[in-house]
C-alpha cells in the first residue's frame, strides 16, 4: 500500500506492508508563503512535485514491481483550497491554506445575513473562515475574471486530495476531477445529509457548480494514477484528521482519537446517524465505505497545544527542547495555583470565541519555571477535557477510551493527566503514523487487501497506556470549575472595553 | 613534562584563561593570554566550541560553554531521549513481538525511561521511572559495561566478571534472571560524542527470547542492535 499525506508543511509518502507495518518513508518540505499578515499559502505546483518525487523514492526504496503495491490512498491538509485552469492545470493563484484567517470580514459578512441559519442548517456547521468555501468565494471574488471563467467551466476547484487526484490521473489530460465525502464536508457546501452538492448553499456563498468535483466515498475506486510508475489505481481518500480516526481503527460509535500536535484534533465516532451539536463541536463526515452509508463524526479542534510548550522554548527560553517541559514540569508536585489559557488567537471548539487572549492566572511568589511547565502541560490536558464534554453533551455516547497519536503523546505526565482529568484509559497505537496509515487502511480495504474493518481492528496494537487513578481523577473533577474560570477571565480580556 | 599531550594543555589553559575572565574574551586576547598564535588558539577554540565547553557570542566573543556545566551531571535529558526513540522503539515491538524498554543512568540507578508494550494487547502496566537491578537485567549489564558508574561498578563480582564480553560483543543477554520467566537482549545507545547515554533492549517469555542453552535467538539481537544504532544515529553519533 502507498500512503501519501499531504500536510500542512510537508507532503510524505509511505509505504505499508499488509500488517500496517511501515516498510519506506519519503518527506518532502515545501514552501510557506506569507504574502500579508493573516495569509497563508502555498504552492500546488510544489505541492504536486513533491508528491511524485516522494511517491517515486518511496516505491523505489522497496523495489515495487508492477502488481506489488496493489492501491494508493491519500490523506491531506483539510480545507486548503486550490483552483485551477481545466485545459492548462496552472493555478490561477497559490493554494489558500486552512490557517488563512483572509475570509475573516467576508464571513462577517455572510453571517449577518437574513437567510445565514441555511449553513449551520444544511452543511453541519456555523459559517466560518476556517472551512473552504468561504476561501474558494474569495478567489472567485479577487482574482481577475475568475467568476466568469469558472462560469464557462474553465476552471477547477479542490481540496489538497482532489487537486492531487487530478494531476495524478492525467492532469489536462483527462484527469479525474473527485472529492471524497470527508474533504466535500469542510466546505460548508455539502449537505451533510445527502452529502451532495447544495443548490442553496451554493447560491449562498456564490459558487457556481460548475467547477465543483464529483463528492465519491472516502473508501472505492477514485482514478489510475497513471503518473506513478508503475500505474497506481487509487482507492481511498480521507481529510487528514478523518484518516488519523480510520488508521486509529476507531469504528465504532463512541470510539475517538486525538491527535496532539501544534493543536489538538478530537474526533469521536457517532455512526451513521448524523448528531445535531449545541454545545460547541462540529459535525462532520467520519468516512464513507463505497456503496455503504456515511459514518459521521463529532470534532473538536484545539488551536494551541504543542504550540504551547514551543512557546515556554521559544518565547520563554525556559526550556531547550520541547520534551524538556516534562523534566521541568517534574521539579514540583503540582501546578501550585497557576493556570494557563493558551488563547494566542482566540478559542476554538468548544468555545468558539475568536477575541479570548491568552491568561496565566493565579500567579503568586510561590509559582516557580516548574509550575509553569505543569500548568503549560495541564492546558492541553483541560482543553481535552473541555472538548470531551461538549461532545458527551451533544452525542450522549459514552467514551470507553481515547486513542491518542502525535508528538507530545511520549510527554508521560500529560497523558497520565489527560486519563485523570478524563477518568477514562488514554491508549497509544504501535503504529503512531495514524494519518498515513488511515489513508492506506481505506485504500487497502477498496481493493481487498483487507476484508473488512474488523480486520483492521486486529491489526491495531497498543504500545502504552495510561489508566486513571481515581482519587486523582476526582481531585480534578472539583478543580475543574477553576479552569473554567480561567477561561471566562480570558473571553473577558478580549471582549472590547464598554 | 614528558608523557603529556600538548593540545589538551593547551585546551586547558584556554579553558583556564577564559574562566578566570569572568566574562566574554576575543581569540586575540585569549591567543596572548597563553601564548599562542592566533591561528593555533582559533582551531583550539573550534574543537572546544563543537564539544560544548566555550560558547560564542553575536561578536564572536568566547565564554565558557554549558557543556562544562554539564560534565559530571546527566548530560541527555531522559524525557527528549523518549522523544527522539519513540520511532525506532515501537518499530523494535513491532518487529519483534516483545516489550521494548530503554534505560538510562539516573542519579547512579538503572531507570526505565521509555517503555513500550509487547504488541499482543494484553494487560501491561507502564513502567516508566522504575529501578532495575544492574547486574541482573540486560538493559543494567549494558549500562554497566558501557557507563561506568559507582552503583554499577559496585555490582556482583559474578556480573561484573561477564562485563568485558558484553563489551566485546556489543549487546547483553539475560536468560531468567532478574525475573525468572523471562529473557532480555540490550544494547548501547551512544550519544553524539560516542559515551554511552542508555540501553536499549526487548524483554519477554524466556522461551521466545532465548533457547534452550541460554543463549539470545540471533534474529532478536540484530534487531536490538539495529535499532539501539539508529537511535544512536538519531542523537548525532556518526561512528
Amino acid at each position: 500500500m502507498l500512503a501519501v499525506d499531504q500536510g500542512t508543511t510537508s507532503t510524505r509518502s509511505i509505504v505499508f506492508d499488509r500488517s500496517g507495518r511501515m516498510v519506506a518513508v519519503r518527506q518532502r518540505e515545501h514552501r510557506q508563503w506569507f504574502p500579508r499578515p493573516g495569509w497563508v499559502e502555498h504552492d500546488p505546483m510544489e505541492v504536486w512535485a513533491n508528491t511524485q518525487r516522494t511517491a517515486a523514492q518511496a516505491l523505489n526504496d522497496v523495489a515495487a514491481a508492477a502488481g506489488e503495491v496493489v492501491a494508493l490512498g491519500i490523506a491531506n491538509q483539510r480545507e486548503t483550497t486550490v483552483v485551477w485552469e481545466k485545459a492548462t492545470g496552472r493555478p490561477v493563484t497559490r493554494a489558500i491554506v486552512w490557517q488563512d484567517t483572509r475570509t475573516a470580514d467576508l464571513v462577517t459578512g455572510l453571517t449577518a445575513r437574513p437567510d445565514a441559519g441555511i449553513v449551520a442548517e444544511r452543511s453541519g456547521m456555523d459559517i466560518a473562515g476556517y472551512f473552504a468555501g468561504p476561501r474558494l468565494r474569495w478567489v472567485l471574488d479577487h482574482v481577475p475574471r475568475a467568476r466568469e471563467r469558472a462560469e464557462r467551466g474553465e476552471l477547477l476547484f479542490g481540496t489538497m486530495e482532489t487537486w492531487l487526484v487530478w494531476n495524478l490521473t492525467g492532469g489536462p489530460d483527462g484527469g479525474v476531477h473527485v472529492t471524497d465525502v470527508t474533504n466535500a464536508s469542510r466546505t460548508s457546501l455539502m449537505d451533510v445529509r445527502t452529502c451532495a452538492w447544495d443548490p442553496d448553499l451554493l447560491d449562498f456563498f456564490g459558487v457556481p457548480a460548475a467547477l465543483l468535483p464529483e463528492i465519491r466515498p472516502s473508501v472505492g475506486q477514485l482514478g489510475m494514477a497513471t503518473a506513478l510508475s508503475p500505474a497506481i489505481p487509487i482507492t481511498g481518500a480521507l481529510g487528514d484528521q478523518q484518516a488519523a480516526l480510520f488508521g486509529q481503527a476507531c469504528f465504532a460509535p463512541g470510539e475517538a482519537k486525538c491527535t496532539y500536535g501544534t493543536g489538538s484534533f478530537l474526533l469521536q465516532n457517532t455512526g451513521t446517524e448524523l448528531v445535531r451539536t449545541r454545545s460547541g463541536s462540529i459535525s462532520t463526515v467520519a468516512y464513507q465505505l463505497a456503496g455503504e452509508p456515511v459514518h459521521y463524526a463529532l470534532e473538536g479542534s484545539v488551536a494551541v497545544a504543542g504550540a504551547l510548550v514551543q512557546w515556554l522554548r521559544d518565547g520563554l527560553g525556559l526550556i531547550g527542547t520541547a520534551p524538556e517541559v516534562e523534566t521541568l514540569a517534574r521539579t514540583v508536585e503540582d501546578n501550585g495555583g497557576c493556570y494557563v489559557v493558551p488563547a494566542f488567537s482566540g478559542l476554538l471548539a468548544p468555545h468558539w470565541r475568536g477575541e479570548a487572549r491568552g491568561m496565566v492566572a493565579g500567579l503568586t511568589s510561590y509559582v516557580t519555571k516548574g509550575h509553569l511547565a505543569r500548568a503549560v502541560l495541564e492546558a492541553t490536558g483541560w482543553q481535552t477535557r473541555d472538548v470531551v464534554q461538549a461532545m458527551a453533551a451533544d452525542s450522549g455516547l459514552p467514551l470507553p477510551a481515547l486513542r491518542v497519536d502525535g508528538g507530545m503523546t511520549t510527554n508521560n505526565l500529560l497523558m497520565q493527566f489527560v486519563a485523570d482529568v478524563l477518568d477514562v484509559p488514554v491508549v497509544r497505537p504501535m503504529v503512531g503514523e495514524t494519518v498515513s496509515l488511515g489513508a492506506a487502511y481505506a485504500a487497502g480495504l477498496a481493493v481487498g487487501l483487507w476484508a473488512d474493518v474488523e480486520a483492521l481492528r486486529r491489526n491495531w496494537h497498543r504500545s502504552a497506556q495510561w489508566s486513571p487513578v481515581p482519587e486523582r481523577a476526582a481531585q480534578l473533577s472539583a478543580e475543574y470549575p477553576t479552569w473554567e474560570r480561567a477561561v471566562a477571565l480570558s473571553i473577558a480580556w478580549g471582549a472590547p472595553y464598554p | 613534562m614528558p608523557g603529556t599531550v600538548q593540545s589538551i594543555e593547551r585546551a586547558a589553559a584556554i579553558l583556564q584563561v577564559v574562566a578566570g575572565s569572568g566574562g566574554t574574551l576575543g581569540v586575540t586576547d585569549i591567543a596572548a593570554a597563553v601564548g599562542l598564535p592566533k591561528t593555533t588558539a582559533h582551531s583550539l577554540l573550534r574543537t572546544l566550541l563543537a564539544v560544548g565547553f566555550v560558547e560564542q557570542d553575536r561578536e564572536g566573543r568566547y565564554a565558557l560553554g554549558a557543556g562544562l556545566l554539564r560534565l559530571g551531571s546527566n548530560h541527555l535529558d531522559v524525557n527528549e531521549l523518549r522523544s527522539r526513540a519513540s520511532n525506532w522503539a515501537d518499530a523494535l515491538a513491532s518487529r519483534s513481538g516483545q516489550a521494548v524498554r530503554l534505560a538510562a543512568l539516573v542519579e547512579d540507578r538503572v531507570v526505565v525511561v521509555h517503555h513500550v508494550f509487547r504488541p499482543d494487547d494484553s494487560v501491561q502496566v507502564l513502567d516508566v521511572g522504575t529501578t532495575l537491578p544492574a547486574d541482573r537485567t540486560a538493559l543494567g549489564r549494558v549500562l554497566a559495561a558501557f557507563a561506568p558508574h559507582r552503583s554499577t561498578r559496585g555490582a556482583q563480582d559474578v556480573a561484573r566478571a561477564e562485563l568485558p564480553a558484553v563489551r566485546s560483543q556489543g549487546y547483553a543477554v539475560e536468560c531468567g534472571g532478574f525475573e525468572a520467566a523471562t529473557g532480555g537482549v540490550a544494547a548501547p545507545v551512544r550519544g553524539s560524542t560516542g559515551l554511552v547515554v542508555a540501553a536499549m533492549g526487548i524483554a519477554g517469555p524466556v522461551d521466545e527470547v532465548c533457547d534452550r542453552r541460554g543463549a539470545a535467538r540471533p534474529r532478536l539481537v540484530g534487531m536490538v542492535t539495529e535499532a539501539a544504532h539508529a537511535v544512536s544515529r538519531e542523537l548525532g553519533w556518526r561512528g
